[in-house]
């Protein structure tokens, strides 16, 4: 759309006027982009000068002894969203295709419109909540509370970006399919997830990503440890609990840790995010990162 | 023939209901299990646990105003010091670069990334950077020269309800920008051309065109922003101080909901393990009126259009 020139006569309080708003919205972009610039500052600098193989390799120290690492709770991290994502795509994803192909049941607009409150919720609750039916039952913090409580955060993402990408597949193709005598299940199967394929994958690396970070769910299940989890049924360490633990702590060394753990996981979020928004993402309309 | 077609339809479509009903069944359990799990404190203390002043948990007077009181205070900070920014940053790339997509693209990336940044990274930044600056350079000045009125009377040490709120305004942006921006992009442009007919400055097309019509989704965009605000839990608990207060100074330590919980749990048994719980049915309860309201408000807005958060 083209702007038409304004009639000279507009009066001069008129022009005034519309200059500021102008200058006020670009103050505010200023102030959006500024935080951003100054944390991934931080994070990069702070955090690039306490990663070496070492700290990636080795097991947390006790505060200002040298050599520290955070190899257990790297493990930790990927051990549990691992899990999640084990639990959670089938159910996300079953969940999505029947939100986009059954999109008229009645089971299908009440249950995605509840995904929807879900995909906002705080996670706190759900950490709260795996505490009193799977910690309080098993008496033990665990990886495997962990994970689960990481997949309910995975769950409604999964499932909305599903139903939207595949509510992007033209209906055409369907009728196509169902023509040459193809029953439906085969039809969905086959042809819708196929060309909505993308879509999926999009969804299953933001909601990889967004689980990745989380920490909330984690302290009421997964806990922490010191040492590597050699089973899913005791405390594990994770990336982000360390961040929390080490940056809340009055140790010098550990604050210094915590940037580098902080870089550790920037730099996979970022990799994550960024595959999705430059590459397979790129072509759908909508997706966008998660938090 | 027919009928193995048939099964096969069936047996699929059985199992992905079965996925639609777990997420139900999901929310269903969560408030099941939040309220037997508080159900010995709702029952010892009856509906005065909203407005008990008190968190004494050694000798079970235990009330939870301190920890509405922070979260409402957190997140109103957050709102008014966020929405404008939000909004600001949706009308630069909706309206002012309608005609440089690839920019408005590159711009909104940006806003996106902040929303990637995970919760617990905004925490350490707080606690170790922005809380030394915001000190010195804002709330000392703050105090020194507005200390007579009441918000700015307290000696300002860094964790307080103050910077919670100025990490919160941060971490709101991108989801109140992003759905602003989705809002404002649906409004036909026929809206705006016929306002420019009139010979309207691009500004009154934005002011008495575009924001009217967009009223509702804004709306919306605002209510889960507030969501987020207040569910939020790593940043504000690495920065508020943990303690519970009620006071109009915003150089206080305060206390959340959800930091209480993150806080406070594990070390917990018995009643004050139930009020605890409590605590956490009262953020699902505000958490699920808030999603509920923006979700309506905004399907309201966009039927048949595509927003999405």
């Amino acid at each position: 759309m083209t702007k038409p020139n304004l009639p000279t006569s507009i009066s001069l309080w008129r022009k005034i006027v519309d200059k500021l708003m102008t200058i006020l919205v670009i103050v505010a972009v200023v102030l959006a982009v500024i935080p951003l610039i100054f944390i991934l500052g931080d994070v990069f600098i702070r955090g690039g000068a306490a990663i070496n193989i070492g700290f990636l390799t080795h097991l947390p120290t006790a505060p200002n002894v040298a050599g520290g690492g955070i190899a257990n709770a790297l493990v930790g991290s990927f051990t549990m969203v691992g899990l999640a994502a084990l639990i959670s795509i089938p159910i996300g994803v079953g969940a999505g295709i029947f939100f986009s192909e059954w999109s008229t049941s009645q089971l299908s607009t009440v249950s995605s419109f509840m995904n929807d409150v879900l995909t906002g919720f705080p996670s706190m609750v759900l950490g709260l909540f795996i505490f009193i039916v799977i910690v309080l039952t098993t008496k033990q913090f665990s990886g495997f509370a962990g994970g689960v409580a990481l997949s309910l955060v995975m769950i409604p993402i999964i499932a909305r970006t599903t139903s939207e990408s595949l509510k992007l597949v033209p209906t055409t193709l369907r009728e196509a399919s169902m023509a040459l005598g193809i029953p439906r299940w085969k039809t969905v199967l086959r042809v819708v997830i196929s060309t909505g394929k993308n879509g999926l994958l999009t969804g299953i690396l933001l909601a990889v990503a967004r689980a990745t970070g989380e920490t909330a769910p984690l302290l009421l299940t997964a806990a922490t440890s010191e040492h590597f989890a050699t089973s899913l049924f005791q405390p594990t360490a994770s990336l982000t609990i360390l961040i929390y633990n080490y940056g809340t702590s009055p140790y010098s060394s550990w604050q210094t840790q915590a940037w580098g753990a902080a870089l550790v996981l920037i730099l996979i979020m970022l990799a994550l995010n960024l595959t999705v928004k430059l590459t397979i993402g790129r072509n759908l309309t909508g997706t966008r990162m998660e938090m | 023939m027919q009928s193995r077609l048939l099964r096969g339809d069936t047996i699929l479509k059985i199992l992905l209901a079965a996925a639609a009903l777990f997420i139900i069944g999901l929310l269903v359990a969560l408030a099941v299990e939040l309220y037997l799990g508080a159900s010995a404190s709702i029952y010892k203390f009856g509906p005065a646990f909203l407005i008990g002043s008190k968190w004494i948990p050694n000798e079970n007077i235990l009330g939870a105003l301190p920890f509405i009181y922070g979260t409402l205070l957190t997140s109103a900070i957050a709102i008014i010091i966020g929405l404008p920014i939000s909004l600001g940053v949706a009308i630069f790339i909706s309206e002012k670069l309608k005609s440089h997509q690839t920019f408005g693209y590159l711009l909104g990336t940006v806003v996106d990334l902040l929303a990637a940044v995970p919760s617990v990274i905004y925490g350490l930044w707080g606690i170790l950077i922005l809380i030394p600056l915001l000190r010195d350079y804002v709330e000392r000045p703050l105090h020194n020269s507005l200390g007579f009125i009441p918000l700015f009377s307290g000696t300002p040490y860094g964790f307080n309800f103050f910077t919670a709120g100025i990490i919160l305004a941060v971490m709101i942006i991108p989801t109140i920008s992003a759905v602003s921006r989705d809002v404002l992009n649906a409004v036909p442009n026929s809206q705006r051309e016929a306002m420019y007919s009139l010979g309207a400055t691009e500004w009154e097309v934005t002011q008495r065109s575009v924001l009217p019509y967009a009223r509702s989704g804004i709306f919306g965009a605002f209510v889960l922003g507030l969501g987020r605000a207040v569910g939020e839990t790593m940043a504000v608990t690495m920065v508020i101080g943990n303690i519970p207060a009620i006071t109009a100074n915003l150089f206080s330590p305060g206390y959340t909901l959800s930091s209480l919980i993150a806080n406070e749990f594990g070390e917990s048994s018995g009643l004050y393990e139930s009020a605890i719980i409590e605590i956490g049915l009262i953020l699902f309860l505000v958490a699920l009126l808030i999603n509920v309201f923006a979700r309506f408000l905004l399907w309201r807005m966009t039927r048949g259009t595509q927003v999405k958060v």
